[in-house]
């Protein structure tokens, strides 16, 4: 927002419409100096202030949420951000995630004796960058949020300093991650030079204002597809998958729990802001590159998913599959985009965010925990006898591998009905019964894993898995809203069909 | 009681609880009579919404009890529902009745099991789930419903898991359920936004106002079938129904026999108005699928050793006998053979696993006979329940399979006489390879003293369940086992009662009666026969029945008791057509291969095409290492392709072209 004047005239900030990110930000800031500064803290102490301040970020999402339905949408700091509901339910889904996330870290570093606070707010420092690629209202600040969020993965792939794999794994993703990164950003500047701007508002009014030759506009259709690469890669989208088995398995569970669940989230929600939001003029050229991501992703998602014999692989698959899904409902949204009435497709792809993310972290953190047990073993062999061991873990992780299944009274057969629905809606039935069909391959996935855990008998040497205090915290916790969700649904969908207006 | 239509799930899911939280200290045999008191206490509010019912209009006759909104956003209101109508309420009445008799049975058949309360709790949990399915009002409460039994079958084909057969029965189970399960959610989804709402009374509304087009009706009956064809256990689905018959023969009684398997017959008649609203190449493909389920099933159990698979095949056929009465349109047909053949395939199940209790777990055929001195009273009601599936008037058999024949001729058209003639067949078959199973198992001379020794020495699991026996004897059954068994075996021998022909002989208010109690919920779908030349002829048709089956009686006495033929069991019969080890060899082989393929070709052709592009590229650099910065670069060589393309679809696709 330029001024009249000849002079810059600095934005009015609205500092309570950005409480969840200066609240992100200042819980790593103070992990990070006073962390540094001050001995080593007690035990847990780390983890409960990183829960604490996810907790506070997503409350004051709750209170932003509520301010919109009162006075309407808006954009802050001169356009740069966007104060719509949209951005306060990714908001929610991120905290949510780190919370639970953080909780699970807590024993995973202590036992190794690596409990500090880095790790911590690396967590926090993602978890800003995925709320300000769900908030952003402006291509470069998209970019940046993007950027926040991936340098703080690639580290935390990395973290576990003693396991190869994990070095392995950060590296890789490091890599390949700049790669795609590059991507978007030539994406970005392609379109500013067909619209010669990256204000996302500016963006759309000038397509609304130019008249196009029948819609031939090159350079903007080839920024397009860079965008679509670039954020691809972030969802892990077939082809772009390539990175996510070999990243899920060699990162600490946790941090793939992470990846999982923030990471998803903040990719989506880009997608949407750029696509959906930024780009309904163009959803007829986008449409169809989505409809080949999302097939792809189910098919090739869930059928290598049934050949793995490691779990974390295993999981890393069905993520695909689910980011296919996800797709579907991207897709579906993309038919409505930027008219008055928009669809289902929104509001169900952001319910499945929040539900999906809730359920692979419980599904990572019980990995976690048997992964422990065994010394680092994830395979298929490591869950056998589970529920003899342990049946309350073996019968929560039962309930999210349902779940994930799309199993009715289960979050997860919510989260699927609304994409699949949405795309009935649009009468996009070719990949609705294609979605269902992966669904089908892919629900052998999952009973293999609750075979091995209740069927078969484990070594007699194994040892009962330890649960500490503050994981068994963080799987109930997602287990029950798993269930919770599945019977009472109502009111999360209710919430998430508001979403029809966006700042812009 | 109406108003409590929920107290029908409510009792089994306490019960349920009540076994989860205190099963182990219940312990054997608490928690089995806790069990069945629980089934009891459901069929007694069964039984009072009945007669609330009764005293109603006969257009009132449905009852919407809804408990909460399951799913309340602005387009999308499904309803927890429970609808009381002549339809559920009926199924309610065998379920629950029938349910709790085989409760009874099993408490003395799991006598000595190490895991006797975790049996019942599963029990339990499936009659939750099939009250749940039968009451539901709306596809999705139905659906919930569909996979709590699925689950549960899967549980309990697999629980004697440490058996390797067991649990690959179980998966097989899960696996093709799943593929009927596909069907069930299209057509859900398909319903949903043809008509904007997935309960009964909407869609159903639909189909009977013609608002529906023709295309969309046999589109959503068509997907309902195919749901149906996976839990009914039809052609080409019906392999996982035999091997489930590695679970416990309670469980073979009450969920493979009796009542889920029945599950897709309920729901085409529940759906009925959609599937008369549909194109009629629909009811034709569900009867041709239904006969010929019928016969095929029938050929297999013909040369079966096993007693419980002839029993499985035999469940098979006779559901395609349902099938082939829904898709000629007697859906009060259909739920009469559904109701008799509970009662007497429950009794033969009960039957036939009081004979392996006292054969001490001997299944095979080949190693039993003469028993008939020894179990008296299982011989008895065996034999009743072979007479009503045989085709002997007055059991109650006879006059269902009867009723179903009748409408498959007066379906008329090309299929009508062929597919009576396939029903014909088939009862002959029915009637001789019973009459074998009847023979060799109670008649003839007692071929398991020979085996004893070998009999006794290998079962080593006899422990579990009766100790040490000294001298190898097979014995008659506990009382709480002969108890189900005499009862059915009553049901079985006057079920016919509910729904007699209008046969001149047979006094006008004692005819059709079920067909009046159902009219509201089948008359858009019931097809009308009077006047039709095979209604006219009904008399001469029942007689060519009865011949059929003296036929097939007579043959097999012929053959395995008077031994005036030798018997032909040819080995393709005994293996089923061999399709079932091709379907395994299929998936096992090539179909896993497939599989495979896919993940080689993904490793290898995908990666190996990008490497080999990398490898022309850097060329000039020298080998390629085989390290992992080596597999970094195909990953983003395959990033690459993709790039390529997208910008291919993009600017030349959309933009220059």
């Amino acid at each position: 927002m330029l001024a009249q004047d000849d002079f810059f005239l600095a934005p009015g900030i609205e500092w309570f419409h950005l409480g969840p990110v200066i609240a992100l930000v200042s819980g790593a800031l103070v992990l990070l100096v006073v962390g540094a500064l001050t001995p080593r803290w007690p035990r847990g102490l780390y983890a409960y202030v990183t829960a604490l301040t996810a907790a506070v970020a997503g409350g004051l999402a709750v209170f932003n949420w509520n301010d919109i339905t009162d006075d309407g949408v808006s954009t802050l700091v001169g356009g740069a951000l966007a104060f719509d509901t949209f951005a306060q339910m990714i908001t929610i889904t991120v905290c949510a995630a780190t919370l639970l996330v953080a909780l699970v870290t807590d024993d995973e570093l202590r036992r190794a004796g690596k409990d500090g606070p880095e790790v911590y707010a690396l967590f926090l420092i993602a978890a800003t960058g995925a709320v300000v690629m769900g908030s952003a209202n402006d291509l470069i600040l998209l970019f940046l949020g993007l950027e926040t969020l991936s340098l703080a993965l690639y580290v935390l792939a990395a973290s576990d300093r003693e396991r190869p794999t994990s070095q392995e794994a950060g590296i890789k993703y490091f890599v390949l991650g700049g790669f795609a990164s590059a991507f978007f950003l030539y994406g970005i500047a392609l379109i500013y030079g067909g619209t010669q701007s990256t204000n996302i508002g500016e963006i759309i009014g000038s397509f609304q204002t130019s008249v196009l030759l029948d819609g031939k506009d090159t350079l903007v259709l080839a920024g397009i597809a860079l965008l679509i690469v670039g954020l691809g890669f972030k969802v892990a989208a077939v082809p772009f998958h390539m990175w996510t088995p070999d990243v899920y398995q060699g990162a600490p569970t946790n941090v793939t729990a992470f990846m999982a669940s923030v990471g998803k989230a903040g990719a989506f929600a880009a997608m949407l802001r750029v696509l959906v939001i930024a780009l309904p003029f163009h959803r007829d050229d986008w449409r169809p590159a989505i409809w080949v991501l999302a097939v792809l992703s189910l098919v090739i998602g869930s059928v290598l998913a049934v050949v793995q014999t490691d779990v974390k692989r295993m999981l890393a698959y069905s993520s695909i599959s689910h980011a296919g899904f996800i797709l579907v409902g991207v897709e579906a949204a993309g038919h409505n985009a930027g008219e008055l009435a928009p669809g289902d497709g929104m509001p169900s792809v952001l319910t499945y965010l929040l539900l999906y993310s809730v359920l692979t972290v419980g599904s990572f953190a019980v990995v976690s925990l048997v992964a422990r047990n065994n010394g680092g073993d994830t395979s298929l062999d490591a869950f056998k006898g589970l529920a003899q061991r342990r049946p309350t873990i073996a019968l929560a992780l039962t309930v999210f591998l349902l779940a994930q299944a799309g199993v009715p009274l289960t979050s997860g057969f919510i989260a699927k009905w609304g994409v699949i629905q949405a795309a009935v809606e649009e009468e996009s039935y070719a990949i609705a019964i294609i979605a269902m069909v992966a669904a089908v391959v892919a629900a052998f996935l999952y009973l293999r894993i609750m075979v091995s855990t209740w069927l078969e008998t484990g070594a007699e040497s194994t040892e009962r898995e330890a649960v500490p205090f503050s994981t068994g915290v963080a799987v109930f916790s997602a287990a029950a809203f798993t269930l919770l969700i599945g019977v009472w649904p109502g009111w999360l969908l209710d919430a998430a069909e508001s979403v029809t207006t966006y700042a812009k | 009681m109406l108003d409590v239509i929920w107290l029908i799930p409510a009792f089994p899911l306490a019960g349920f609880l009540l076994i989860l939280l205190f099963g182990r200290r219940l312990g054997e045999p608490k928690s089995g009579y806790l069990a069945s008191a629980m089934v009891l206490a459901s069929f007694v509010v069964s039984v009072g919404a009945y007669f609330d019912l009764l005293s109603m209009d006969s257009h009132e006759r449905a009852h919407i009890e809804t408990l909460f909104s399951w799913v309340p956003v602005s387009s999308l209101q499904i309803d927890m529902a429970f609808l009381a109508d002549p339809l559920s309420i009926t199924m309610c009445l065998f379920v629950t009745g029938i349910g709790f008799l085989i409760h009874l049975f099993a408490v003395g058949y799991m006598h000595g099991d190490p895991n006797f309360s975790k049996f019942f709790l599963y029990l339990n949990l499936f009659v939750l789930s099939m009250t749940i399915l039968v009451l539901g009002e709306n596809l999705l409460v139905t659906f919930l419903g569909w996979e709590g039994v699925g689950t549960c079958s899967y549980l309990l084909i697999s629980f004697w898991h440490q058996r390797e057969s067991a649990a690959t029965a179980g998966k097989k189970a899960f696996v093709t359920n799943r593929v009927g399960d596909w069907g069930f959610m299209l057509a859900m989804f398909l319903g949903f936004e043809a008509v904007g709402s997935v309960s009964y009374h909407a869609l159903n509304g639909a189909a009977e106002a013609g608002s529906l087009a023709t295309s969309t009706a046999t589109g959503i009956a068509l997907l309902l079938f195919v749901g149906a064809v996976g839990k009914s256990a039809q052609l080409p689905l019906y392999i996982w129904l035999p091997d489930a018959m590695e679970g416990p023969t309670p469980v073979s009684a009450l969920i493979h026999a009796a009542t889920m398997v029945t599950a897709g017959v309920f729901l085409m008649t529940r759906m009925n108005p959609m599937l008369a609203a549909a194109a009629p190449e629909a009811s034709t493909i569900i009867a041709v699928v239904g006969a010929l389920t019928a016969l095929f099933a029938a050929t297999i159990a013909v040369a079966q050793t096993d007693i419980k698979k002839v029993l499985a095949y035999s469940t098979v056929s006779q559901l395609g006998y349902m099938f082939l009465a829904v898709g000629s349109g007697a859906f009060v047909a259909a739920i009469f053979h559904m109701v008799t053949h509970a009662f007497f395939k429950a009794l033969m199940f009960l039957g036939s696993g009081s004979v392996i209790h006292g054969m001490h777990h001997e299944q095979d055929m080949r190693k039993m006979g003469a028993l008939r001195k020894l179990m008296p009273i299982t011989a008895a009601t065996f034999i009743v329940g072979w007479l009503a599936i045989a085709g002997v008037p007055p059991f109650a058999g006879f006059w269902s399979k009867d009723e179903i024949l009748l409408f498959a001729l007066a379906k008329g058209g090309t299929w009508g006489p062929i597919l009576y003639v396939v029903g014909l067949v088939t009862a002959v078959l029915t009637a001789f390879y019973m009459t074998r199973q009847v023979i060799m198992v109670f008649f003839g001379e007692a071929k398991w003293e020979s085996h004893a020794n070998a009999a006794e020495a290998p079962e080593g699991e006899d422990e579990m369940t009766h100790g040490a026996h000294g001298e190898f004897k097979p014995h008659e059954s506990p009382p709480i086992m002969l108890f189900p068994l005499v009862v059915l075996a009553g049901l079985a021998a006057v079920g016919g009662l509910i729904q007699l022909p209008a046969f001149g002989f047979i006094p006008d208010g004692w005819q059709h009666k079920l067909e009046h109690w159902l009219e509201p919920v089948v008359e858009a779908g019931e097809a009308h026969i009077a006047g039709t030349s095979a209604y006219d002829n009904k008399e001469l048709l029942a007689l060519l029945a009865i011949a059929c089956a003296l036929i097939g009686i007579g043959v097999a006495v012929a053959i395995y008791a008077k031994k005036l033929v030798k018997p032909v069991e040819p080995q393709l019969l005994a293996d089923g057509w061999k399709y079932d080890s091709g379907v395994s060899a299929f998936m096992g082989g090539p179909g896993r291969k497939a599989f495979e393929a896919i993940a080689w070709f993904d490793k290898n052709v995908v990666d190996g095409a990008v490497h080999g592009v990398a490898k022309l590229v850097g060329g000039a650099g020298g080998q390629i290492r085989k390290t992992q910065t080596g597999n970094v670069r195909n990953y983003a060589g395959i990033v690459g392709v993709g790039v390529v393309l997208l910008l291919a679809w993009f600017v030349i696709g959309r933009g220059v072209l």
